[in-house]
C-alpha cells in the first residue's frame, strides 16, 4: 500500500471513537456521580440507616449547623490541615531534593525510605499506639523522660501526635513527587550556575525552587486535598479522642452516621466536606497558574 | 543569565521537548557532601526506622518478655509463638480476601481506565473531553464523603458483606488517577506510530492492545501497583461494607484483632507484620516501577 505525501495528512484520522471510554465513564457515574447526588439529597432527609428515608428539608442542616461539634470538628480539621502541611511540605522537599542527588548508599536507604509506603494506616496507627505507650513504649525503652508521657490520652499533646503520625505514613510518597521533580531539572542548569560560582544555597533558592514549582504545587494539593481524607489513621489511633480533641470532619461524619445512625445530618456534613475538598483544589490550582507549558530551558 | 566565558567543553546540543526521556541531573563537577541534607536524611531515616525497629523486636517477644524487658532491646529468646497465634486467628483467609478484592479491582479498572485514556488522548470531541473533565474533578473531589449514599446502594443490591461491595466502588475511585497517570503517558506515544497503522487499515481496537499497550506497558504495571496499593490498605470500605469474619480483609482483621487481643501487644504487633511482609516481597520486586511511575505520573 503507497501513500504519496500529499494525501498522508491525516487521512480520514478522525481519532477513536468516544465510546471506548463508556465502560470507566459508566462505573464512575455509578459509584461516584450518582453517590455525589446522593449525598446532596440524603441532607434533605431523615434517615437511621435501617428503616424508610424520610424527605425532612432543611432539619438535618438546622442540626448540622447549630451543633458546636461541627464547629469544633472544622477547626480540628482546620489545624491537622494546616499542621500537616507545615511539617509535611518542608521535610518532603529536603529529602526529595536529597534522595535525588547521588550517594552510595542510595538504593539500601532508598528501600528504608519508603517502607512507610506500604503499610496501611490502620498498621501504622497499632504501631504507633503500642510505641507511644507510657509503660511499654518508646519512651520508657529510650529512658528519656520527656517522652514518657500520655501521649494519646491527653488532649494537648494528641493533635501534635497524629500530626507527627500522619508525616511518618506520607512524608516518603511527597518525598518521592520531589524527588521526581529535581530529577527532572536540566544539569545544564547547575553547571551554568556553578560556572557563575553560585554556591549551594544560592543554587537551591535559585534554580531548584523555581523550576519545582509545579512539583510544589502538586505535592502540595495533594498534601492539602488528602488531608481531608484521613480517616482511618486517626480512627483506629485515637477515635476521635480524648473527647472532641481529634474528631476531625471525615471522622466526625462516620461516627455521626454509623455511630449516632444520623444518616441525614452525616451526609450534610459530606457536602460540607465535598465543597471545602474542591475549594481546596480549585484554590491551589488557581494559585499556580493555567501555564504549565513554562519553558523548563536555559532562563533561571 | 549564563555568562558568557568560552567554555572548553563542546556546545550543548538543542534540548529535545520535554518528553519521557530525562535529563540526568546527576550534579557533574560537585563532590563536596551535602551535610545539612545527609544529616537531616539520617535523622528522618532514624525517625522511620525506630518504630519499625520496635514493631519487629516487640512481635518476637513473649508477654512475659515484654513486660519484664526494656522496650528497645532485642528479646533475650526470640519466639515465633505471636505470629503462630495470628496465622491460627483465620490470618489465611483474610489475606486470600484482600487478595480477590485487590485483584478484582486493579484488573478491571485497567482495563476500563485504559480504553478511556485512549480515547481522551486519541480521540476528539465534546464527549470526550467532558469525560476527561469528569476524572479530573474526581480527582479534587474526597471521594470517602459519599460512602453514605455508596451504603445506601450496597445494602439495596442486596451486597453489603459481599467482597463485591468492596470490589465494585474501588473500582470506581481508582478510575480518575488512574485515567491521569496513563493518558499521561500515552501522549508520549507518537502520533506518526497511530497514523501509520490507521494507513495500514487497523481498527482502533487493534491499535489499542498491539500499539498503545506495549508503548505504556510501565505506565500500565505502575498504575497496577498503586492502586493495588490503595486497595489493599484500603479500610473504610470494609470497615462499612462488610460486618462478618468471612469478608474481612487484612486491614480491618488487624483492628479487631487488636480488639481482641488488646493486652497481648506482642500478638498484635506480629499481625502488623505479617499484614506487610507480602507487600514488602511486591516492593522488593517492582520497586523501580512503582518508583518511577508515581513521579512521572504526578510531576509531570
Amino acid at each position: 500500500m503507497t501513500i504519496t505525501s500529499s494525501n498522508r495528512r491525516r487521512v480520514r484520522d478522525t481519532g477513536p471513537s468516544g465510546w471506548l471510554a463508556a465502560p470507566a465513564l459508566v462505573f464512575f457515574l455509578v459509584f461516584a456521580v450518582v453517590p455525589l447526588a446522593g449525598v446532596v439529597f440524603l441532607s434533605f432527609t431523615s434517615w437511621d440507616g435501617l428503616r424508610e428515608i424520610r424527605l425532612e428539608g432543611l432539619a438535618s442542616w438546622t442540626t448540622v449547623v447549630t451543633d458546636p461539634v461541627t464547629g469544633n470538628a472544622l477547626l480540628v480539621t482546620a489545624k491537622i490541615m494546616f499542621f500537616s502541611f507545615i511539617v509535611q511540605a518542608p521535610i518532603s522537599l529536603m529529602l526529595g531534593v536529597f534522595t535525588a542527588g547521588g550517594q552510595k548508599y542510595r538504593a539500601a536507604l532508598a528501600v528504608l525510605y519508603f517502607l512507610p509506603l506500604l503499610l496501611s494506616s490502620a498498621a501504622v496507627a497499632i504501631a504507633f499506639k503500642a510505641l507511644l505507650d507510657p509503660n511499654f513504649g518508646l519512651g520508657p525503652g529510650l529512658q528519656v523522660p520527656i517522652l514518657i508521657q500520655d501521649w494519646l490520652g491527653n488532649s494537648d499533646l494528641v493533635l501534635f501526635v497524629v500530626v507527627f503520625v500522619i508525616a511518618w505514613q506520607f512524608v516518603p510518597f511527597h518525598t518521592l513527587i520531589y524527588q521526581g521533580g529535581v530529577r527532572q531539572i536540566p544539569a545544564s542548569l547547575y553547571e551554568a550556575a556553578e560556572i557563575d560560582g553560585a554556591g549551594r544555597v544560592r543554587q537551591f533558592l535559585n534554580i531548584t525552587l523555581p523550576q519545582l514549582k509545579y512539583t510544589i504545587i502538586t505535592s502540595s494539593t495533594l498534601m492539602v486535598v488528602g488531608s481531608l481524607a484521613y480517616f482511618d489513621l486517626i480512627f483506629v489511633l485515637t477515635g476521635g479522642g480524648p473527647g472532641y480533641s481529634t474528631r476531625l470532619l471525615p471522622l466526625h461524619m462516620y461516627l455521626t452516621g454509623f455511630k449516632a445512625n444520623d444518616m441525614g445530618a452525616a451526609s450534610a456534613l459530606g457536602v460540607i466536606l465535598i465543597v471545602i475538598g474542591l475549594g481546596l483544589a480549585l484554590l491551589l490550582q488557581r494559585l499556580g497558574g493555567k501555564n504549565r507549558n513554562d519553558s523548563q530551558l536555559e532562563g533561571a | 543569565m549564563a555568562s558568557t566565558t568560552q567554555l572548553p567543553t563542546a556546545p550543548e546540543a538543542p534540548a529535545l521537548p520535554q518528553a519521557a526521556p530525562r535529563p540526568n541531573s546527576r550534579r557533574a563537577g560537585r563532590r563536596r557532601p551535602n551535610l545539612p541534607g545527609g544529616l537531616g536524611g539520617w535523622l528522618w531515616l532514624a525517625v522511620i526506622v525506630l518504630p519499625i525497629y520496635y514493631v519487629v523486636i516487640t512481635s518476637l517477644k513473649n508477654q512475659a518478655g515484654f513486660f519484664a524487658t526494656n522496650p528497645m532491646l532485642p528479646p533475650a529468646e526470640p519466639t515465633l509463638d505471636n505470629y503462630k497465634l495470628v496465622l491460627e486467628n483465620d490470618f489465611a483467609r483474610y489475606f486470600l480476601n484482600s487478595v480477590v478484592v485487590t485483584l478484582g479491582t486493579v484488573i478491571p479498572s485497567l482495563f476500563v481506565s485504559f480504553m478511556a485514556a485512549y480515547a481522551i488522548v486519541r480521540g476528539k470531541g465534546r464527549f470526550v473531553s467532558w469525560t476527561n473533565n469528569l476524572f479530573l474533578l474526581g480527582l479534587a473531589i474526597p471521594l470517602h464523603a459519599t460512602i453514605i449514599p455508596i451504603y445506601w446502594m450496597i445494602t439495596r443490591a442486596h451486597l453489603y458483606d459481599t467482597l463485591l461491595a468492596l470490589i465494585l466502588p474501588s473500582i470506581a475511585f481508582a478510575i480518575p488517577v488512574s485515567v491521569l497517570i496513563l493518558s499521561n503517558f500515552m501522549r508520549d506515544v507518537p502520533n506518526e506510530l497511530f497514523e501509520s497503522m490507521r494507513l495500514d487499515g487497523c481498527s482502533d481496537w487493534a491499535m489499542l492492545w498491539r500499539l498503545a499497550l506495549p508503548m505504556t506497558k510501565p505506565a500500565v504495571i505502575t498504575v497496577g501497583i498503586y492502586n493495588a496499593l490503595h486497595v489493599w490498605n484500603g479500610f473504610l470500605f470494609p470497615l462499612i461494607l462488610t460486618q462478618s469474619p468471612g469478608t474481612r480483609v487484612l486491614p480491618l482483621s488487624l483492628w479487631t484483632f487488636q480488639g481482641e487481643f488488646s493486652v497481648n501487644i506482642p500478638a498484635v504487633l506480629a499481625s502488623v507484620v505479617l499484614a506487610t511482609l507480602p507487600l514488602l516481597v511486591l516492593y522488593i520486586v517492582a520497586r523501580r516501577q512503582l518508583i518511577s511511575g508515581l513521579t512521572a505520573g504526578f510531576s509531570k
